[in-house]
Order: C-alpha cells, then structure tokens, then sequence
C-alpha cells in the first residue's frame, strides 16, 4: 500500500511537471524549429513594418533627418486639413463599399452557376472568370475601350450607334472616373476567394441534398439558401477576407486609367496618397499615419465581416 | 440507394453526378444564358488583348474601331524583339533576373511555408493559436500597408539593390501559410504515428511523409505566389538596370507611346498570357487545394 502511495506521489509530480509552460515549450522544440525560418522572415516583413509604421505616424520623418516626435500632429492634419486626403477617404470607402459587397456576391453567384456545369465546361468557364484577376496589368486593355478620342472602343460604338456626336474624354471628367473604376475592379475582382467558393461547392455531401430533397425543398434557390450557403461557410468567411482587403487596396488600376493625380483627384484613392506621400514627397511620418489609418479600416472591416459572417445560420 | 464510391481511386473534380435533384430545364437554360452573356462580357477585354497583339499598325488604328482582327500578323511580335535586342542590357539578362527572383520566391515559400504550416497543423504547443491569428490577421491587410517601413527594414539589411530585397518578403506571404496549414489538417494522423513508431524524427516525418501526400498544394502556392511575383518591376527596391525582372523591361516598352503601339499589344499579350497559362495546367491541383481553404471557427 505504502509503495503504491509512494508511486502515484511521484506520477504525480510527473504530470504537475509536465503541465508547466516550461516543460510545454522544451517538448515542442522541434515544432518551434520549423516555425522559425518562417516566422523571422514574416515578423521583419510583416509584424515589424506594422508596428513602425504605428510608431513613425507620430513623427516628423523625412529619411534624412532622426524622426522627431509631434504627437497626434499628424492625425489632426490629416482629418481637419488634408483636403485631398478627406476625397481620397470618401473615394475609397464609396468604392470598398461597392466593390466589395458586389464582388462578393458575383463571386459567389458565378461560382454557383459554374458548380451546376460538368467536365470541361465548367473547366473553361472557371477560367474565363478567373483569368482577369491574374492577368497582371493587362487590365491597360481598358485604356483602349475609355480612349477619349473617336477611337476608343466606347465612343466609337455609341457613335456609330449615334448615341453620342462628340467623342467623351472617359477618364478625364470627374463624373465618369469613379464609376468606371468600380466596372475595372468587378471585372478584375474574381480572385482566390472565387476559386475557394469553387472549390468549396464541390465538397459539400452530396447526401445533404437528398436529405434536404426528402425534407421539402423544392428547387435549386431554396436549396441555395437552405442546404448549400450554410454547409460552406468557413470558404465564405475566407472570401470575404480576400473581397474586403482588395476592395480597400484598390490603387493600379485608378494610377493607370485615370492618372496620379487624377482629375480634380476624382480617382484619388488613400493608397494613391500614401504612395504619393510616402515615393514622391518623403513625407515618411506623414505616409505612415495614412497607413495606419488604412490598416485600422482593412483590419476593422474584416474583423466586423467575419463577426457578421459567424452568425449566418446560428 | 447510395452510390458506393470508391476510395481507392483518386479524388476527381468533374465528377458526374448520376442524378440531378430539384434541377428544372427552365432554370438550366436560364443560367445557362447568364453564364453565356456574363462571359462574354468577362472575356471581351481579354479577347481584345489578343486581338490587339495580331493587329497590323493600320487596324490598331482603324475608325470605327474593331473587336476582331481582319488580317492577322505576327509583326507586333517581331517589333517587340527588335526592340528587345536593341536595349543595352541583353533580354538574356532580364529573362535571368526573373527567373532567380520568382523562381527564388516561390521555392523559398513553398519550403518554408510547408515547414511551418505542418507544426500549425499537426503540433500542439504553446503560442500556436496567436501565431496563426497573426497569419490570419496579416491577409486582412495588403502589402501596400506596410511597404515604407519595409523599404527601410531592406536598407537596415544591406540587401537593398539585390535579389534578396524581392525574394526575402515573397517568402513570408501569409496565404501560402495558410493555404498549407488548412490543408495538411485534413491529411489523417494516422500518417504520422505509423512513422513516428518506427522512430522517424518529426523533420524526417515532414519530408518523407507529409510534402509527398500536399502535392497538390505545394502546386496551388507556387502558382499563386508566381501570379503575386511576375508583375513586379523591381520598383524602388532595385535600382540597377542590370537587376530587373523582364516585367520592368515589358512595361519599358508598353510605355513608348503611340509609335510602340503594335509592339505595347505583343507586351500586354505576353504579360497576362503567361500567368493564364500555368494556371490552366495547374487548375484541378488549385481547386483541390482551395476546398481546404476554409476559415474554421
């Protein structure tokens, strides 16, 4: 009995020893010597930038000089000061809010679609909706169809049409700018998230659908709603990510259709201004007080999303 | 009257499926107008940009202008190299700088994403949780949130003006992590004790067991890191002629006004050609990988 006693004492010991953090982190050396080449490339790449990018918008920094603290300055200037930074907001937003939701839900739309197609078709239709978000910048394309004279693609055809008598300069007036872009960035927007709904519609138990069948839904909407949005979830709250950060990043494609600076900064978006800022005028503090108000929006928009997300279904 | 499937042959992603449930033929021919109509319209800009590039100069400028080439020509394609052949570094040069920076980027992040995504995926230790949150947190941002300060982490480095200053950063995207991460926990752990009985270590377990069986993944991250790479000019982080990728030289040439037109159009086609192209070899791998791609709560 005693030696018993004795033994279980001394197990548990063991086990006290073993639930300590130390112990924990000693066993997982292995585990921590794959994660590190990783993690040191991604925390001076990524981590790193975000924390100094937080740290610099509350200085004067013109990479020349040491960067000189001057507490909110920067903040105060940009949101009761910077006119342009204010349009270039209200651009981005006006754009995220559309582009983003709308992408969304054509991303999955078309994916849906495509699932009810076989073999090669649905092949070649997923690639004839993807291809536009990897063709690099070929997106100039558009710059052909928007011409502001007689031969671009859009007026030419309403003036044949007679719909038009004078070629309209696209990209140079004010009204026309913002929503052209929106057209360039939903043709461009079906990227990974669009492949992840893909993918995650073939997935989906095959037998749920004879259940639901069996239940009373009746054709392919309800079994849209009832059956195949909740059984995919977890690919839509990463679609969601990908949608979201895009629609607030949306910078190349207003640079090359409507110029930096655009219009009347019609096109201004605040990536335009952080690059202006930060590659043209080395205003460093100053840049970096712009980016971390866009990070705040792009992080802060997800994190709402995915709050949102979470609840369909619940 | 389930259908027996057969586990022993590899999963396929154009399956039939024998019996089609609550299906109507007016609903199919109705989205089958929709998807006629959507990709037409999705496939027109792309069909220019081929159009364009076999264009003789004379119908590049034509009024009205025309979708569709009348008589095709290869001549855009010749202008492009003699242009090519007339820059002061040699096209050799350019064709090699791309090909030591993607191919760089994308072998390094495929080996180190893999290498962490497998203890994300199969390990338990502390800091696991709040390392992947961290991951998931950086693709709620772009890269144009951080890049300043990334400018001058490189110059603090000393890689400034080297290859390393692209591959270094392409390295740790976060999707390549992630994507792996979710689709490693799908293998079964099965897997990995049969082989830690036979007293593999877990770096041999990585290599021998766990890369072979995430192939299709492996592919899905070489191809997206390819499209997030090929685009890139260099830009400020490299500043000698004789370092930049062929993309820089590509839109040297796009950039040549009015007079390069023909040539700008052989560019734009090869440019969002060659991106189309590994995908279309690698499309069923991809879908494979993107069904794990889910976010879990």
């Amino acid at each position: 009995m005693a030696e018993k006693v004795k033994v279980s004492k001394e197990a548990i010991a063991v086990a006290a020893r073993q639930k300590t953090l130390r112990y924990r982190i000693k066993r997982s050396k292995s585990s921590y010597m794959m994660l590190a080449p990783y993690f040191i490339l991604f925390f001076f790449f990524t981590v790193l930038p975000v924390i100094m990018s937080v740290i610099y918008s509350f200085t004067y920094y013109n990479m020349l000089e040491w960067p000189q603290f001057i507490g909110w300055k920067n903040y105060i200037k940009l949101f009761l000061e910077d006119d342009i930074f204010l349009l270039s907001l209200k651009n981005t937003l006006l754009l995220a809010v559309i582009t983003g939701p709308v992408s969304y839900i054509l991303c999955l739309l078309f994916a849906w679609i495509i699932n009810e197609f076989k073999g090669k078709l649905r092949a070649f239709l997923t690639l004839i909706f993807y291809a536009p978000s990897i063709c690099g910048n070929a997106y100039v394309v558009w710059n052909l169809i928007l011409t502001g004279d007689r031969y671009g693609y859009l007026n030419g055809i309403l003036m044949d049409l007679g719909l038009l008598d004078k070629a309209i300069q696209w990209m140079k007036t004010e009204k026309y700018v913002l929503p052209f872009l929106i057209v360039v960035q939903l043709w461009l927007s079906l990227g990974t998230g669009f492949l992840a709904f893909i993918a995650g519609l073939q997935t989906i138990d095959k037998s749920l659908y004879e259940a639901a069948a069996l239940d009373g839904v009746k054709n392919r909407w309800q079994e849209l709603w009832h059956v195949t949005l909740p059984a995919m979830k977890p690919q839509l709250m990463f679609g969601a990510v990908m949608q979201i950060t895009q629609s607030f990043a949306i910078a190349d494609v207003s640079i090359q259709l409507a110029g930096n600076p655009s219009v009347n900064y019609s096109g201004a978006t605040v990536v335009t201004h952080l690059l202006d800022y930060g590659t043209v005028r080395f205003e460093m503090g100053y840049a970096s007080a712009i980016a971390v108000v866009l990070f705040f929006l792009m992080v802060g928009s997800n994190l709402l999303v995915q709050k949102l997300l979470r609840r369909v279904g619940d | 009257m389930a259908r027996a499937i057969d586990y022993t042959k590899p999963r396929k992603f154009f399956r039939r499926r024998s019996k089609q449930l609550n299906r109507s033929v007016a609903g199919n021919s109705l989205l089958f107008v929709i998807m006629a109509v959507c990709g037409a319209a999705m496939a027109l800009p792309l069909i220019m940009v081929i159009n364009n590039a076999l264009k003789p100069l004379d119908e590049l400028f034509q009024f009205p202008p025309r979708i569709f080439v009348k008589n095709p020509t290869l001549e855009n394609f010749s202008d492009m190299f003699v242009i090519m052949t007339d820059s002061w570094v040699p096209v050799s040069r350019y064709m090699l700088n791309t090909l030591i920076i993607t191919g760089g980027g994308i072998m390094g992040h495929v080996l180190l994403a893999s290498l962490a995504a497998y203890p994300l995926a199969k390990h338990n230790f502390p800091g696991k949780g709040i390392l992947f949150q961290l991951v998931i947190l950086s693709m709620m941002f772009s890269w144009t949130v951080t890049q300043i300060p990334q400018y001058m982490i490189i110059s603090w480095m000393k890689i400034n003006n080297t290859y390393l200053a692209l591959i270094l950063p392409a390295c740790s995207f976060g999707m390549g992590l992630y994507l792996m991460k979710q689709f490693m926990e799908q293998l079964p752990d099965s897997l990995m004790e049969s082989a830690r009985l036979d007293g593999a270590s877990e770096f041999q377990i990585f290599i021998r067991i766990m890369m072979p069986n995430v192939k299709p993944a492996w592919l899905t991250l070489a191809i997206f890191q390819f499209q997030q790479m090929w685009g890139n000019t260099g830009g400020i982080f490299l500043r000698d002629e004789e370092l930049k990728p062929l993309q820089y030289m590509l839109q040297q040439i796009s950039a040549g006004g009015i007079a390069r037109a023909g040539a700008a159009a052989a560019v734009t086609f090869i440019v969002a050609a060659v991106p189309i192209m590994f995908f279309l070899i690698c499309q069923s791998n991809i879908l494979e990988t993107m069904t794990a791609s889910g976010i879990k709560e």
